[in-house]
């Protein structure tokens, strides 16, 4: 692992401690997780409580530890979501994917994950695909969205 | 100062003591699992609830962490209280059914069987021993992770941690009893945190009085003579009354 990287991170924020869920954020954005080594070392170097790091990273939905797939799919299971068969649209990925929430496809493609609330109910049920919010789903939009995403 | 009541009785308190110090005085008992008056007050067990009237309004807040404030009233016994101790009472013996310390306040408040089911689970996440591990030990082995229902304590990674010196502060205050602590043969076990220490022999009687590596921690923080992390506390007390004794009567 190029622990350099973690070290250009930690130094765009000036070694600042109270910046540790940016930093976190920038590792997880370089290596598509948040690998057990980088939060020890960005720990260390910033010398902030390993327990404290780990804490943050586990408490948050956006962090994962796990390596996640190349493009990551969240479904979005709020309130307003919900009623309007947000669970059906899981359901759906779930079986096209072959995966659970939470899970990676084998070959590293996809992530599928939940969230509680992405504050845009206006729009639900939304899917996230890679940053980019789709609202308004339904079982139709999900398969051409599929379709789109076996492409990249 | 300021002026406050407290179930009738009129005090003067250093502004912003946390009212559980100031019933304590006065003899009034607040239960509580989550307190320490060496730590941080935490204010997670919800079980110091009281009731704090204030510019007329009423409201339930806990006496841990609360502040005395000028001319507040407050109620530790009050039937609005009572009630909803018995409920967070009745939380806690839902998740933790076989924890002594919760069935002895389920007794006394006559909290009988919990609606929402008998959990097994052994930890009630007061968080003594993380607020211990940080505040007074500052070895951060251990901390709370994760959240809503899959929070817990653990060790970083859930991997033995090599910022544990094996102390047992955690062990000592938990309440339920979560944290076993085994001394075997030289070694010392946390078993909740994987974590295992070699035990230091007393130079004097050979018997194994504190992990090495708690004894390494203190050698390095605080200036103590030699003595003091080779033999066990029991040796040394008879060598120094040994010492006294030889010098006679002075």
């Amino acid at each position: 692992m190029n622990l350099v990287l973690v070290d250009d991170i930690i130094a765009r924020y000036r070694w600042e401690k109270a910046a540790i869920i940016a930093i976190l954020q920038d590792i997880q954005r370089e290596f598509n997780y948040l690998p057990q080594e980088a939060l020890t070392y960005a720990a260390s170097r910033l010398a902030i409580p390993l327990t404290q790091v780990y804490s943050l990273a586990t408490f948050y939905r956006a962090f994962s530890l796990k390596p996640r797939g190349k493009h990551l799919i969240t479904v979005c299971l709020g309130t307003a979501c919900h009623v309007r068969g947000a669970v059906r649209i899981l359901e759906k990925l779930e079986r096209e994917l072959g995966i659970k929430a939470g899970e990676t496809t084998d070959d590293m493609r996809v992530s599928l994950e939940t969230v509680n609330c992405l504050g845009a109910c206006a729009l639900g049920p939304i899917v996230v695909i890679d940053g980019q919010y789709h609202g308004q789903m339904t079982s139709v939009k999900t398969d051409s969205i599929l379709k789109k995403l076996r492409k990249l | 100062m300021v002026s406050l009541t407290i179930d009738g009785n009129v005090v003067q308190a250093e502004e912003r003591t946390p009212l559980i110090k100031i019933a304590e005085k006065l003899g009034i008992r607040i239960p509580t699992l989550c307190y320490h008056p060496a730590l941080e007050p935490y204010g997670t067990c919800r079980l110091c609830t009281v009731e704090v009237v204030k510019k007329g309004r009423a409201r339930l807040v806990t006496a841990c962490n609360y502040p005395a404030e000028e001319g507040i009233v407050v109620h530790t016994k009050s039937e609005r209280v009572i009630k909803a101790r018995k409920l967070i009472i009745e939380l806690l013996l839902s998740r933790c059914s076989k924890a002594k310390v919760i069935q002895e306040l389920a007794e006394e408040y006559g909290v009988k069987e919990p609606r929402f089911g008998e959990g097994d689970e052994d930890c009630i996440l007061c968080g003594l021993c993380v607020r211990v591990c940080s505040e007074i030990v500052g070895a951060n082995a251990i901390s709370f992770t994760s959240r809503g229902i899959d929070r817990e304590v653990s060790t970083p990674f859930h991997i033995a941690s090599e910022e544990c010196i094996g102390c047992g502060a955690c062990a000592y205050l938990c309440p339920t009893d979560a944290i076993k602590l085994e001394d075997i043969k030289g070694t010392r076990k946390i078993e909740r945190w994987d974590t295992s220490r070699p035990l230091q022999r007393c130079s004097i009687c050979g018997n194994y009085f504190a992990p090495v590596a708690q004894l390494e921690y203190i050698k390095n923080r605080l200036n103590l003579p030699e003595e003091i992390f080779q033999n066990c506390p029991n040796c040394r007390r008879k060598s120094y009354a040994e010492q006294v004794a030889a010098l006679g009567h002075i």
